[in-house]
């Protein structure tokens, strides 16, 4: 079906924005418009790697790079295979956006240690690029490891007290979830199984007994549902919300929780599979819990008037969308659910960006304080009103696509129920969303200072994401292929789907 | 002379031990010189007969070519050519960094000074290479005999603790002795490989098990094995700082490499876990040690002395492994004396550079000091980050052939207590990172210690403006290169270890258990 050719190319992609990290660290504070430079620069070539992958991976040409041997028999290896490829792609794509971004918003904040930030700014999307290429578990698992590490930084960046606190609970909640990982990755490793990722998952085939099966479900799906904040694991993402925005915005919605929820993907659809987790009933466990965060979340937004705390939950619940439709077990569900990493990204990243743009012009971080806020700074608020009907899943934005496609997914394995959670949850978002957008134009401002709108590094990033969303919603498939991806890896890990579609309860 | 490559290893520094403090009284830069020539030779030679042993097996060198049972033997194979390979490097790159200090520490006698390094460190490869039980015993009190007097050079305090060492490592030394003794009336001879295969053939005597006992708490009270390990702390606080780097890092790994050795090369397998469970005894007491020596180390507001507590931890790591006893956990336990060796002496090193620049080690004092001096700060990141573990770092793959050993066993609470050890040790090793990174200088860090190491001269005799409004961090510089460089190798090969860490897995450890 598909064949591996040896390239360097996935290499370079994690390499490239290693190399940015030495650059900014290099050049250091007494040159900052080029320190700044290099992110962005680095982003474009990661693009371009990607972008030269994607047609090969599409015609069933996987680049893989074998980089050396880890422990006895398990390799470090990274490959660009259909599901990598979105994450990467969607990483690298709007880590440019964010470079731009990250560098009006630090200046305009007057942030300190700038080098300090993009250095470990940097090396987080290398390892956010690990995580997506990995090709075994144990690759996935050191990437995933200097991911917790290489955002701690980012994390505790501001210095504060609470900031403090904050990392020490995201260390806490990460490196536990690294643990479960390293630990199940041991005893694949002792009890014989080749831990190479496949679509269909290779458990199945494994003949291990039911104990050691869901024993190795609880420490993977629990090792990866740190960084997807499925609740209970979720309180670390609100607490790193202290984070300066661009690192709320690229990492906490985008590179580090996706790495979860795409952590969750490789490990329902590529180590379990399909017909495993049916045999066992485990898609029931994973589904109930994330049925049950995706609604506690929404609500739990709707309490909050911090606009970050509000996105963050959204966050959760949106995460567990995906979550769900992992758990689903149907061709449909995981397309919706892969479409959703692509189309949550670009969505609530714009959100953030317009939250810290807002920050930036005005201080203001509550959203009972927004009144009027949209008539001064048009542009941003805007993009925050698309980005808002996007959230809901109204046509044709991205997230309509991929929500209906996970409400399809839910009927066609017979889980009526699960279609309901997804509408009740859209509408909850409205509640949440909604509100913000009509104080930021409807109501009239309460003092009478005139804002504009931020700085056009801020603003050009925002608008182009927001347009985004539209764009993916309306071509999943233009330029990138998302689409295309998504249905690849949904027919690799279903090859029976027509038969299951019926099937299954 | 490729033939005497093992008497280089042990006896250029023995020999240079007693010649240092002669030329050092009349010439004193010599001292320094000569010891680093004769580490430097050392090393060679251990790095000589590592290649020497891959290409043509264990090395048994008959001391002076009488063979046991008569004469002595040592016992070259690829682990304990690898381990003084690992001894010798890091005491080389411990020895030029801290000169400085040394010079400080040691007065007007460097000469005395350095001959007792080279004599910790004769005792220290001895131990390693020797194949001869008495042998073992002989190096052991040498080297022990040498850290004694190298903790007393500490001051008034760290006579007390040096010792309470003392008085502890004679107990410890004494009951090896013992409990050779009795394998030697069991069995008539004190060769290792001798002694392995009459034990083989005879039934588990009592006299044996009486002296599998001794042996054990002999060793583990030299390698501080957690109820054993009260004199550490203390000693490893008070020391100088030029030498709780180098006891820190090799001495008590090389104890415990001698428990390991009696495990591999001594005892047969199975033989310890009978009537006598000395191998339960070690896998519980490590297990304890674990949890007991990190939660101890968080509590501690003096970097060295949590350091201390940290080896404690990491000592019962390699317990822990030794008790477990398959091939995979006894290779893990190596990596692990090699690994921690590398990691402490780099967090040891950066710790010493700290006090020289400013003379400060509280942990909450430390704030701010991450700019000022990146160099050493950054090795400390880097050499704590291995210890706790995040891949590819050293630290990770002991742990992770550690938890495989343990899965392999069906020892869960093995798997459980070293996953959890990771956490434990990110509590206080971050506690420090945060501090360094995170926090502002302190205007006025107060030490309330009563050391006698006032702050030392050269920052104080800088010359500054407002005495009052600069911290003493803000006024701190990167150290010398002469004590940066040794230590951003140590750092960087926390890093190099862990990457090559199959490599030395497969060809140097696991032959080397698999074939005892």
């Amino acid at each position: 079906m598909s064949e591996t050719t040896a390239s360097a190319l996935p290499f370079a992609a994690v390499l490239v924005p290693v190399g940015a990290a030495v650059l900014a660290a290099l050049t250091t504070g007494r040159w900052p418009n080029l320190r700044d430079m290099w992110a962005t620069l680095a982003g474009i070539v990661m693009v371009v790697i990607a972008v030269l992958m994607l047609t090969d991976t599409l015609d069933g040409r996987i680049h893989r790079t074998m980089l050396l041997e880890l422990s006895p028999g398990i390799d470090i290896a990274l490959r660009a295979d259909p599901a990598g490829m979105i994450f990467g792609l969607l990483v690298s794509v709007l880590w440019v956006l964010a470079g731009v971004y990250a560098v009006g918003y630090m200046r305009g904040e007057h942030e300190q240690k700038q080098t300090r930030f993009f250095t470990a700014f940097a090396l987080s999307i290398a390892a956010a690029a690990g995580v997506a290429l990995a090709e075994n578990l144990l690759t996935f698992v050191l990437f995933y490891e200097l991911l917790s590490l290489f955002t701690y930084p980012l994390v505790t960046h501001r210095e504060t007290e609470t900031a403090l606190v904050a990392g020490r609970k995201y260390l806490a909640y990460t490196l536990s979830g690294g643990l479960m990982l390293i630990g199940a990755t041991a005893w694949l490793h002792v009890l014989g199984v080749d831990a190479t990722f496949q679509a269909g998952g290779f458990l199945d085939s494994a003949g291990l007994d039911s104990a050691k099966q869901w024993g190795l479900f609880v420490l993977l799906a629990g090792g990866v549902g740190v960084k997807a904040a499925v609740m209970p694991l979720h309180s670390w993402l609100p607490s790193a919300m202290v984070a300066p925005t661009p690192v709320s915005a690229l990492l906490h919605a985008v590179a580090v929780v996706k790495a979860g929820v795409f952590g969750m993907v490789r490990v329902g659809v590529f180590v379990f599979g399909a017909s495993l987790l049916d045999d066992m009933g485990a898609w029931l466990v994973l589904a109930i819990m994330s049925a049950g965060t995706l609604l506690i979340a929404s609500i739990l937004a709707l309490r909050h008037d911090n606009l970050k705390r509000r996105l963050a939950y959204s966050t959760i619940s949106h995460l567990s969308y995906i979550v769900l439709g992992v758990a689903l077990i149907g061709p449909l569900a995981l397309t919706g659910a892969l479409l959703h990493i692509v189309g949550h990204g670009v969505t609530k990243i714009t959100m953030f960006f317009v939250a810290g743009a807002i920050h930036v012009r005005t201080h203001k971080e509550n959203v009972s304080e927004l009144d009027g806020i949209g008539r001064q700074m048009p542009v941003t608020m805007g993009s925050f009103a698309l980005a808002s009907l996007s959230m809901v899943g109204i046509p044709p934005f991205i997230l309509f696509t991929s929500k209906f496609y996970l409400g399809w997914g839910a009927v066609e394995v017979n889980q009526q129920i699960f279609l309901i959670v997804y509408l009740v949850s859209g509408l909850i978002a409205a509640g949440y969303l909604f509100p913000i957008v009509i104080r930021a134009f409807l109501r009239s401002s309460p003092d009478h200072t005139r804002y504009g709108e931020a700085d056009v590094r801020m603003v050009a990033p925002i608008a182009v994401t927001a347009l985004l969303a539209l764009a993916w919603g309306v071509a999943p498939d233009l330029p990138l292929g998302f689409f295309e991806l998504a249905s690849t890896v949904a027919d690799a890990a279903f090859p029976q789907s027509v038969a299951l579609a019926g099937g299954t309860p | 002379m490729e033939q005497q490559l093992p008497a280089f290893i042990v006896g250029a520094p023995l020999l240079f031990s007693v010649i240092v403090p002669i030329l050092g009284r009349k010439w004193r830069q010599s001292a320094f010189v000569i010891t680093v020539a004769t580490v430097a030779v050392s090393t060679v030679a251990s790095a000589l007969s590592l290649e020497r042993v891959l290409r043509e097996g264990t090395i048994r060198y008959y001391l002076g070519g009488w063979e046991p049972p008569v004469g002595i033997e040592w016992l070259i194979d690829e682990v304990s050519a690898f381990v003084s390979l690992v001894v010798t490097s890091v005491s080389l790159l411990v020895v030029i960094s801290t000169r400085r200090w040394a010079e400080r520490e040691a007065g007007d006698r460097p000469g005395v000074f350095y001959g007792l390094v080279l004599l910790l460190l004769a005792g220290l490869t001895g131990i390693v290479i020797t194949g001869d039980l008495f042998n073992l015993f002989v190096f052991l009190e040498i080297a022990s005999l040498a850290a004694y007097a190298l903790v007393f050079i500490g001051g008034r305090r760290a006579m007390l603790a040096g010792f309470r060492y003392l008085i502890i490592g004679s107990i410890g030394g004494a009951f090896y002795l013992l409990g050779v003794g009795f394998i030697y009336f069991a069995t008539g001879t004190l060769n290792m490989i001798e002694a392995r295969q009459l034990l083989e053939e005879a039934e588990s005597t009592r006299a044996v098990q009486v002296g599998a006992v001794f042996i054990f708490t002999g060793l583990g009270l030299k390698m501080a094995l957690v109820p054993m390990h009260l004199w550490l702390p203390d000693a490893y606080e008070h020391a100088p700082s030029s030498v709780n780097s180098l006891i820190a890092p090799v001495m008590t790994k090389v104890a415990a490499f001698a428990m390991l050795r009696m495990f591999l090369s001594v005892f047969p397998p199975g033989y310890l876990s009978g009537t006598v469970p000395v191998a339960d005894a070690l896998l519980v007491l490590g297990l304890i040690g674990i949890v007991f020596g990190s939660v101890a180390a968080a509590g501690q507001t003096d970097i060295r002395r949590m350091l201390a507590y940290s080896s404690v931890s990491q000592l019962a790591f390699i317990a822990v492994g030794i008790g477990l006893g398959t091939p995979l956990a006894l290779a893990a336990a190596l990596l692990h004396v090699v690994n921690h060796a590398a990691m402490k002496a780099t967090l040891f090193l950066a710790t010493a550079s700290v006090r020289f620049r400013v003379g400060l080690q509280r942990t909450h004092n430390l704030a701010g000091l991450g700019p000022r001096m990146p160099l050493t700060m950054g090795a400390f990141a880097v050499g704590s980050v291995a210890m706790v573990g995040i891949p590819p770092t050293a630290g990770f793959f002991s742990k992770w052939y550690m938890v495989q050993a343990g899965l392999d066993e069906g020892q869960w609470i093995v798997v459980a207590v070293v996953l959890l050890s990771s956490l434990l040790t990110a509590v206080y090793l971050f506690k420090v990172l945060e501090q360094v990174y995170l926090r502002p200088a302190k205007p006025e860090p107060s030490e309330h210690d009563g050391d006698e190491h006032s702050p030392p001269a050269d920052s104080a005799s800088q010359p500054v403006e407002q005495p009052a409004m600069r911290p003493v961090v803000e006024r701190a510089r990167e150290a010398p290169l002469d004590v940066w460089l040794p230590l951003v190798l140590l750092g960087a090969a926390t890093v190099v270890l862990g990457v090559i860490n199959v490599v030395i897995m497969e060809h140097v450890l696991l032959p080397g258990v698999e074939v005892s």
